[in-house]
């Protein structure tokens, strides 16, 4: 599908979405509430088939966090990011380790950084960092006077 | 004299040959031959962990080649290693392996401290929660080479410079053993 196809389909399933063009990606906005279904119809869908998860992350944007996630269809060959804006102060959005399995370890990985919480993750765990580790290492304002000096 | 009757001395060797009548003796003290044997036979252990392993890699390869100066083959256990390469960043959660690395390397051991990581935390990891900031924080180092990664040249000269080191019984592990003995 062509991205004029895909805004259309995407529009369809959501009224509420927004778009961002002139990346090398065409970029989607959903709002926290709606992505799990969103993330749901992405998969199932006959001429979406986003059956790829290829990249999870997420920015500190210093007021927001935002949750990037990268499709791709293995059938079609067409890419798309999902951008969902989060709540700094109590970070929370729908897993989609069940939609899509490699969700599992990459959202592991967000929260063990970033501390964004997956609702409904089977084994949500600090996967880099020790056990103990206390704070989030990759927020803009976490701070260890120990390691680092402030610049 | 060798069988063409030359005097010859080997250069590096230490220690005099005495001419006699049909030969010669060598003179020379027990320390320095067995230092002079173990500088000329030094296995590096396999060990990398970041981008400096690709450089020592390549002065491993056929092209610098270090085994030219008697760092023959890496061994992939430390109880058959000489010398470790610290070759890149050393993490908080690394250093424990590295410190049971060195620790199980037979004596006499040395270390390298290939590149800015190794040597301080590194041009790029430096401020961070993760990074140690610096081997020698871990574990004792003989030879430093600083670059980022340093030139094959470079870590090539290390060695040599660790072999100089080890000749004149001036590394750590010498030192430490010396103010052993002699209090």
């Amino acid at each position: 599908m062509t991205n004029e196809d895909l805004k259309n389909k995407f529009t369809e399933l959501l009224p509420a979405i927004s778009f961002e063009e002139g990346g090398e990606w065409l970029n989607l906005f959903v709002s926290p509430e709606e992505f799990k279904f969103f993330a749901g119809k992405l998969r199932e869908t006959p001429g979406l088939d986003f059956d790829y998860l290829f990249c999870l992350t997420n920015v500190d944007w210093k007021t927001h966090f935002t949750m990037v996630y990268h499709f791709t269809s293995t059938i079609h060959r067409h890419n798309i990011v999902v951008k969902v804006k989060l709540d700094r102060s109590n970070p929370e959005i729908e897993t989609v380790s069940d939609i899509w399995r490699t969700a599992e370890m990459l959202e592991r990985e967000v929260y063990d950084l970033f501390g964004v919480k997956f609702l409904h993750h089977p084994d949500l765990r600090r996967l880099i960092m020790p056990d103990d580790w206390e704070g989030w290492p990759l927020r803009k304002d976490y701070e260890d006077p120990v390691n680092m000096i402030r610049l | 004299m060798d069988v063409n009757g030359n005097n010859r001395e080997a250069k590096d060797f230490p220690g005099k040959i005495h001419e006699t009548p049909g030969g010669g003796i060598v003179l020379s003290k027990l320390d320095d031959v067995i230092n002079w044997a173990r500088s000329n036979s030094l296995w590096p252990l396999t060990f990398a962990t970041s981008c400096c392993g690709i450089e020592m890699m390549s002065v491993a390869s056929a092209k610098y080649d270090f085994s030219r100066f008697g760092f023959e083959v890496a061994r992939a256990t430390p109880r058959q290693a000489d010398v470790i390469i610290i070759a890149g960043t050393i993490v908080n959660k690394m250093a424990p392996v590295l410190r049971r690395l060195y620790d199980q390397m037979a004596d006499p051991k040395y270390v390298i401290a290939m590149g800015a990581c190794a040597i301080s935390g590194g041009p790029f990891f430096y401020n961070t929660y993760s990074v140690v900031k610096g081997a020698d924080h871990v574990i004792p180092v003989d030879v430093y080479i600083p670059g980022c990664p340093p030139r094959p040249e470079a870590l090539l000269h290390a060695l040599i410079t660790l072999q100089g080191k080890i000749k004149a019984g001036l590394t750590r592990e010498q030192i430490k053993e010396d103010s052993f003995l002699n209090p």
